[in-house]
């Protein structure tokens, strides 16, 4: 099965994307995530204003099977939540790079950003 | 040892993904979980539930055996009967459950019983040991690799399967079972099933297994729509709602005191007497959740000042309901169906209610 990674963006191996956007930078997760997850019901997400940490959990998102923990690609602040994933957590799975989305931060540091893998990477490790 | 596959495998191959259940390599997933439990609530869908035990039992002492090491009354059952039982231990406490049918007169056999996935070698020693300390003149044959078994399920599933058997199935009532055949190949067709559905199982050949499949145009369905459908129907996980080693339960505490006849002689027959008199201190009870969140197993039950009242043992949101649903063990006396209680989710307590499963009508 081939999974869509696009090459505008950068990649953790838990499965995170980011896209930067002048200072913000935005953060969902891949095809191949919400693939392995399968029917996503629930995604619980930090609060605007909230300080996270790279390489920390920042939320949970939840299929009808299971459960997996969402890490911070970056360390800062929150200045944007998806707010439609409450009531429509299955956006996650119809656009994972689009409307699923999940949350906007301004970042702390710029080389924390140098640090994640490209599309190339990320493919290899998904293949 | 590698895991056990069953024969469909290499038809499911490309098409499903799988996973590890009971020791067996078995597709969990086709479409996705909310398709294919939308398609056996609405119209149809197809399951290899291969991975399932058979064991056969034959012989003048077969209704003896049968009876001593079930808890239902086995001499209930006509040729062509099924019967819902435990199977329990000296303490009572459920080592399976299965559903066992008295093979209609065509057959070698006089029994079988589907023991749940993996536990096929560990009853039929069971059925041989008991056999031979109590002298008994029965043959016990395992036969889960001679049989594929699969189950249409859903409000269209008569009707396919009418198709498929040239109309014979149309004569197996609920809970009945028959001989025929399907697909022209000579099955054990039972109108059963573990979905809440009308529906049909299916024991055929293992080698004529894919004629079967092919027969019915309908939603293939893994193991994952299996668990959400009969979670919102509070029906029992081997494994998971009881275990003899990590959820020992007896059929009391698992809400399913009803397949326990105590008027007769059965291993645990005595240890559940006294459980039948003296009451169970948890009892298994749905919930449903009232706030965001997930119910999951394993997750703690407390009451509105963070006490203790239970766990849960499986759990999900329900496609049916669009709402999070939960089983479990909860204090009998301090809550019963109608009690507000607080689920830890992920060290949150979070507002539930106590609730009497089937969590939906069908």
């Amino acid at each position: 099965m081939s999974f869509d990674v696009p090459t505008d963006r950068r990649y953790l191996e838990s499965h995170e994307w980011t896209t930067t956007d002048g200072d913000r930078v935005r953060v969902g997760i891949t095809d191949f995530a919400q693939d392995e997850l399968g029917d996503v019901v629930f995604v619980e997400l930090p609060e605007v204003g909230e300080d996270v940490t790279k390489g920390a959990e920042f939320g949970v998102v939840e299929s009808i099977k299971a459960v997996s923990d969402l890490v911070s690609p970056l360390s800062g602040t929150v200045v944007d939540v998806n707010e439609d994933l409450i009531d429509a957590p299955e956006l996650v799975n119809e656009d994972p790079y689009g409307e699923g989305w999940m949350f906007e931060v301004e970042p702390s540091s710029e080389s924390e950003f140098d640090a994640l893998l490209s599309a190339d990477e990320y493919r290899e490790r998904i293949e | 040892m590698g895991l056990r596959k069953p024969p469909l495998h290499a038809v499911h191959d490309g098409r499903a993904s799988f996973t590890e259940f009971g020791g067996w390599e078995m597709p969990v997933e086709f479409d996705s979980i909310r398709t294919e439990h939308a398609a056996v609530r609405e119209a149809a869908g197809i399951f290899d539930v291969s991975h399932m035990g058979e064991i056969e039992v034959s012989g003048p002492d077969a209704t003896t055996l049968m009876g001593r090491l079930t808890t239902n009354d086995v001499t209930e059952l006509d040729p062509g009967d099924t019967q819902y039982a435990c199977i329990t231990d000296e303490d009572g406490i459920i080592l399976d459950d299965t559903m066992v049918f008295r093979l209609p007169d065509d057959s070698g056999a006089q029994y079988l019983f589907v023991p749940n996935a993996g536990h096929d070698a560990q009853m039929y020693d069971r059925w041989v040991d008991y056999r031979d300390e109590w002298g008994l003149d029965a043959t016990v044959e395992n036969t889960t690799e001679e049989w594929a078994m699969l189950a249409v399920q859903g409000p269209d599933a008569p009707a396919l399967a009418a198709d498929a058997s040239d109309g014979a199935t149309r004569d197996v009532d609920r809970f009945g079972a028959a001989y025929l055949e399907v697909a022209g190949v000579r099955s054990f067709v039972s109108r059963t099933g573990y979905t809440g559905e009308d529906g049909f199982e299916f024991l055929c050949p293992w080698d004529d297994a894919e004629a079967v499949w092919s027969a019915f145009d309908c939603q293939p369905c893994g193991l994952g729509a299996r668990d959400t459908l009969r979670l919102e129907m509070g029906f029992l996980l081997s494994g998971q709602d009881f275990d003899p080693d990590d959820e020992p339960r007896t059929p009391y505490e698992a809400g399913v005191g009803w397949t326990v006849d105590l008027d007769r002689e059965f291993v645990g027959r005595d240890a559940l007497e006294g459980v039948d008199s003296e009451g169970v201190d948890e009892r298994f009870r749905g919930i449903q959740l009232l706030e965001r969140g997930i119910p999951r197993a394993g997750y703690e039950v407390v009451d509105a000042d963070g006490e203790h009242l239970g766990h849960l043992t499986s759990g999900t949101m329900s496609p049916t309901l669009g709402e999070p649903i939960g089983l479990g063990y909860l204090a009998n006396e301090a809550a019963p169906p109608g009690t507000r209680v607080r689920v830890v989710v992920r060290g949150e307590p979070k507002q539930a209610n106590v609730v009497t499963p089937p969590f939906i009508d069908t």
